[in-house]
């Protein structure tokens, strides 16, 4: 389903918003609390978590914890038919990067499966009950005109852009503009580093191709090392602005860094990482906000660590204030006052870190103009 | 308000004072539960802000807060929510098998009829439901993947163009509300189904027959046998969400069909197809 603006942002006080999301939270962080809730709470827990894109991960959950049936039918219903729709969605998403990889098998190239497609053939948890809608892959940079190629004589198209929209895809974007399969309706989103390159910095894109591991039996299939596969996902949803799914992408790292936590070297392994990549702000926020929001066990003192270079008391507190916010599920009843602004501030912050003001002023008074006469429909930034 | 449709509530919040009142002739004055500590939906159905709210007054149809499809005229506040309402079964309740298709009952046999939107099936149930059938729907048939039964949702019958006049002879006491014309799909007006399938709606049933719908202007009735691999292939084509389920959707699908008889009908005149349903026997 298309996102479109509420048609009536309802604004709740800043106290009930906090009380109405407190269950939603609480049973990402310890699905077994699934028993004690009413069917009151769950009315109210089963219309957020479908809108945070978290209720078949939800169903998992409470079922790993062994608590689903004590769910009242009604609300149990729910999470399995959501469930159902996860299943189905992962089985095709496999055939589909079946399809990827056949299409771009004579290039003998190594392809790194990002985000939703890695979790899922690399089986680890944030895989569970994850629903999206393109499957993301990585190709070196080099090779970026025989993959439009290859792909293009398979079926894949470009979609019809602006002249304006695909130059900015080009010079801007860490990916080339999404192509669609003409059959299957399916998109795939080519990219060739994991963060746009921007004003300050170029990610060396080789680091990743080498600490890159192989999934499944195809040595050229492969996922990010599991830092770097963290540190992606903590980049994307922390610089890029685009909350519409924040608390599903938050949790994706919540279940990353319980997985990969186990491991005694991973944290160490991730901060030496963030460093290297220059993501040491993101990893910082990624630390804070899985920990606060959704529980997430971290090493003493991790967050503090000076090599993170985490922010002073002043910005931190004002980035808490539009964070917290931002990562709420998209939903009336977890949206206050500075729900609106703080999602306008932070996808101004996405632009100042990519672009010089130069050109962020003019491209966003273009999208602005774009959005009121609906031309184009992205999700909700509040009053930008 | 809460509304019950069937085996769901849905919570209503509106602002036009004529959705209320529809809303308890069309769904029966019981459909109305003044509080419920669930509902599966929470649906709004109000007036733009701005110019529309005034000047060839519109409503929006919003789920949960989102907007499904473009505004329509407020007069078609109704169709409004019965099409929103369609498209939140269709893909959200994957506890059931989806078809489109229309359910009556008689004597615990349910005919499932599948079909194109034309082909006559919101007709025929509106018909039958009022020479002594029961109405599970008009159009969306539930079949539980937990146990095959088919739940009642007994909603307001969507009539269509011609078929407005021709029910309005058929049943004369019949309560069909006004015509909303120039609609995406034409003339459209709503049916109330008959008090007694309101009443039943808790009862669920069981198919006994499948039939395909054929409106024939002009040529007799006609009913012939089909077979069951082909009524299969016919009725995935009319599913919303089969391939949602995969193998247990085959399975489910096969054994609901495996207890049916099944046809395909064509007809020109009410009065023989509620002939040719009356005669119907039950498969052994």
């Amino acid at each position: 389903m298309r996102t479109s603006p509420p048609i009536r942002p309802t604004v709740q006080s800043a106290t009930s918003v906090r009380q109405n999301q407190v269950r939603l939270a609480q049973l990402l962080a310890c699905p077994v609390a699934a028993a004690g809730l009413s069917l009151a709470d769950w009315s109210l827990v089963i219309r957020q978590a479908r809108r945070a894109g978290v209720l078949a991960r939800l169903c998992d959950l409470i079922e790993e914890g062994g608590a689903l049936s004590a769910v009242p039918e009604p609300a149990r219903l729910h999470l399995e038919a959501a469930r159902t729709l996860a299943i189905k969605h992962a089985h095709d998403v496999r055939w589909e990067v079946r399809c990827i990889k056949q299409a771009l098998a004579p290039l003998d190239i190594p392809i790194i499966l990002l985000k939703g497609a890695a979790y899922l053939l690399a089986d680890l948890p944030p895989a569970r009950g994850r629903i999206f809608n393109d499957v993301d892959i990585m190709v070196p940079e080099t090779r970026l005109p025989e993959v439009e190629v290859a792909l293009n004589a398979n079926g894949w198209r470009f979609h019809k852009l602006s002249a304006y929209d695909e130059r900015y895809y080009r010079r801007w974007m860490h990916q080339i503009p999404p192509m669609t399969h003409m059959a299957r309706g399916t998109t795939v989103d080519v990219h060739h580093t994991i963060v746009a390159p921007t004003r300050r910095l170029r990610l060396n894109a080789a680091a990743l191709f080498a600490a890159a591991i192989p999934v499944g039996d195809d040595p050229k299939l492969r996922t990010l090392a599991p830092a770097d596969m963290l540190l992606h996902s903590a980049a994307h949803l922390l610089n890029e602005g685009e909350f519409d799914r924040g608390l599903r992408d938050l949790d994706d790292m919540n279940r990353m860094l319980r997985h990969f936590g186990r491991d005694e070297g991973f944290w160490q392994a991730l901060v030496e990482r963030a460093e290297e990549l220059d993501l040491r702000r993101p990893l910082f926020y990624a630390f804070r906000y899985a920990s606060r929001m959704l529980g997430t066990p971290l090493p003493q003192g991790i967050e503090k660590t000076p090599r993170l270079r985490p922010p002073g008391f002043l910005l931190r507190s004002v980035m808490d204030l539009l964070f917290e916010r931002a990562l709420r599920p998209r939903h009336s009843t977890c949206r206050d006052a500075l729900t609106g602004p703080a999602l306008s501030l932070l996808y101004l912050r996405a632009h100042y870190l990519l672009m010089p003001a130069r050109t962020l002023v003019p491209h966003l008074l273009r999208k602005a103009y774009a959005r009121r006469v609906g031309r184009d429909e992205t999700p909700e930034r509040g009053w930008l | 308000m809460i509304l019950r449709c069937g085996p769901m509530a849905i919570d209503v919040d509106t602002d036009l004072p004529e959705v209320v009142a529809a809303l308890e002739v069309y769904y029966g004055p019981d459909a109305i539960l003044s509080k419920r500590d669930f509902a599966d939906f929470f649906v709004e159905l109000r007036r733009p802000a701005g110019l529309r709210r005034w000047y060839r007054p519109q409503v929006i149809f919003a789920l949960d807060g989102e907007q499904l499809f473009k505004p329509l005229p407020r007069d078609q506040a109704m169709q409004a929510f019965e099409w929103g309402l369609n498209w939140i079964i269709e893909h959200h309740c994957h506890q059931y098998l989806i078809v489109h298709a229309a359910v009556i009952e008689k004597g615990g046999h349910a005919i499932l009829m599948p079909g194109q939107p034309g082909s006559g099936k919101s007709t025929l149930a509106a018909a039958m439901t009022n020479r002594g059938w029961r109405l599970l729907s008009d159009e969306i048939a539930l079949i539980s993947m937990a146990d095959g039964a088919l739940s009642a949702l007994a909603r307001p019958i969507s009539l269509k163009n011609e078929s407005i006049p021709v029910l309005r002879r058929f049943v004369p006491d019949a309560i069909i509300g006004c015509e909303a014309r120039d609609t995406v799909k034409g003339t459209v007006a709503l049916m109330r189904a008959p008090l007694d399938s309101i009443a039943r709606i808790a009862q669920t049933a069981r198919a006994s027959w499948i039939i395909f719908p054929r409106y024939l202007n002009g040529l007799p009735v006609e009913i012939r046998r089909r077979s069951r691999a082909s009524t299969l292939m016919s009725i995935i084509e009319h599913s919303f969400n089969y391939s949602i389920h995969g193998k247990a959707g085959f399975e489910r699908l096969a054994d609901v069909i495996e207890a049916c008889d099944c046809y395909d009908f064509s007809y020109a005149d009410l009065n023989e197809a509620v002939e040719v349903f009356d005669a119907l026997k039950p498969p052994s």
